[in-house]
């Protein structure tokens, strides 16, 4: 599979992407939804997280993938741009950076990145898809040397549902991606939570039941030990989003996520607490917001070098109705279930 | 609106207007109905493999539907899934098959 840009595929562009979810349909907006919900407008408060997405540069083609990444992607943050995040985080307070991609370390500066963000005594997260761990072969000894909390994705605990959206052999390659974590520390002494996420056009399940099959199974086949599990919701953009629409789901979904809305996962989206900088220096409130182009808005800086903390602190958030993936059922965010 | 089939998919949304000319019973249907399936002894993963089971052993085309996205929602897969219809079809294939005693019986009671 190819990325939808290799393949100039419509919805490679985000304003079809835009176009096609803002659309008239029954499902109001979202902003309106939380006005009928007796919501305020969303609003950011305190900045806990810094979510660096590094490139679209990816060693996977994943089904599902919100980023449209690939190994035919070429974009990636640059060392000048890498250099504008860690001044922003010299002059503030937020105490985490959350790596993301593509798979982030394949640019080739995320190894500097890590450690002069450690000597800035902030936490680190990297979020990555296991079988990188087998294309560089000492990354995982450089993740636990230096401390960094791994999020790692797997969408199910058997192979068939993993390999069907991840691409084949994904599964196997993974375990033995934990394996290897495991036998550093991980899951243990070091940080290691998993990603769930639907292999479908249908809601996560509860991520406490879930937890508990993935340990028990994950366990009991192959002796992997983690600590959490994160379920996150599919989120209607790009290559799920060309899913969706290829299988004639689109609007079932939509719905589906509208009519799942739950004002109880509302403050604890994750956009409300996190600035996201995409790989050429923007600013977005999410990764989903970065894919979709919906740059942080009214009035908020809008690139890293004009990073003021106390601003984004207060900025409204710009949404759609991609933002009911965030909010249906038990909520999703990047650390999971918020409700 | 009447359809050229019996079964019509968007008429699942209707059921509620079940409940429309009998509002006490629909409500003491839905308490029930939403007690059964939450977590007790059993998962709520387990309970939807079972309705999914049941759904398929009355053959209702829109319990078919919802339970096969409970299912998958609870974090079931599609040999789970799968095996749970097996199941339905096993007890009613044997269900057939155990009145073969009461045909022998019946047979042996009047044949020589």
């Amino acid at each position: 599979m190819q990325s939808l840009l290799r393949r100039a595929h419509p919805l490679s562009s985000t304003a079809e992407q835009v176009k096609l979810l803002e659309g008239d349909r029954a499902v109001p907006a979202f902003a309106a939804k939380l006005k009928e919900a007796g919501l305020p407008a969303l609003a950011a408060g305190a900045l806990d997280v810094m979510q660096v997405n590094v490139g679209k540069l990816c060693n996977q083609t994943c089904r599902h993938c919100h980023v449209d990444a690939g190994p035919d992607r070429t974009e990636v943050m640059t060392r000048e741009t890498f250099e504008l995040c860690l001044a922003a985080l010299r002059k503030s307070s937020i105490p985490t950076v959350d790596i993301t991609g593509g798979a982030p370390e394949l640019n080739p500066d995320f190894r500097w990145f890590v450690t002069e963000v450690k000597k800035l005594g902030r936490h680190v997260m990297d979020r990555c898809n296991l079988t990188i761990l087998d294309v560089q072969k000492d990354l995982a000894e450089f993740l636990a040397a230096n401390e960094v909390e791994i999020i790692a994705s797997l969408p199910y605990w058997s192979g068939k549902d993993t390999d069907a959206q991840r691409g084949a052999g994904v599964f196997d390659r993974s375990i033995a991606g934990l394996k290897r974590l495991n036998a550093l520390g991980y899951g243990g002494r070091l940080k290691l939570n998993l990603v769930y996420n639907p292999a479908g056009a249908y809601l996560p399940a509860s991520q406490k039941s879930l937890e508990r099959d993935f340990k028990r199974e994950l366990q009991r086949r192959h002796g992997i030990t983690f600590h959490s599990l994160y379920t996150i919701t599919n989120m209607p953009i790009s290559r799920f989003l060309e899913f969706l629409a290829d299988t004639g789901n689109f609007e079932a979904y939509i719905e589906k996520l509208a009519n799942a809305f739950n004002p109880a996962a509302v403050p604890a989206v994750m956009c409300r607490s996190m600035i996201s900088v995409g790989w050429d220096g923007r600013l977005f409130d999410c990764d989903f917001n970065q894919m979709l182009d919906l740059e942080t808005g009214f009035g908020a800086p809008r690139h890293i070098r004009d990073f003021d903390e106390a601003a984004l602190a207060k900025r409204r958030i710009v949404t759609g109705r991609h933002c009911y993936g965030c909010t249906a059922g038990a909520g999703s965010s990047c650390g999971g279930a918020t409700a | 609106m009447a359809h050229d089939s019996y079964y019509h998919a968007p008429d699942l949304a209707k059921f509620p207007d079940v409940g429309k000319d009998a509002p006490e019973l629909w409500n003491k249907f839905l308490g029930w109905y939403g007690a059964v399936f939450a977590e007790g002894a059993l998962s709520e993963r387990e309970k939807a493999l079972i309705a999914l089971a049941v759904a398929h052993s009355v053959q209702c085309p829109y319990c078919i539907d919802a339970y096969t996205t409970a299912c998958l929602e609870k974090g079931s897969n599609l040999e789970q899934m799968t095996e749970a219809v097996h199941v339905a079809a096993a007890i009613r294939g044997g269900a057939s098959l155990v009145h073969g005693v009461q045909m022998r019986n019946a047979a042996g009671k009047v044949k020589m």
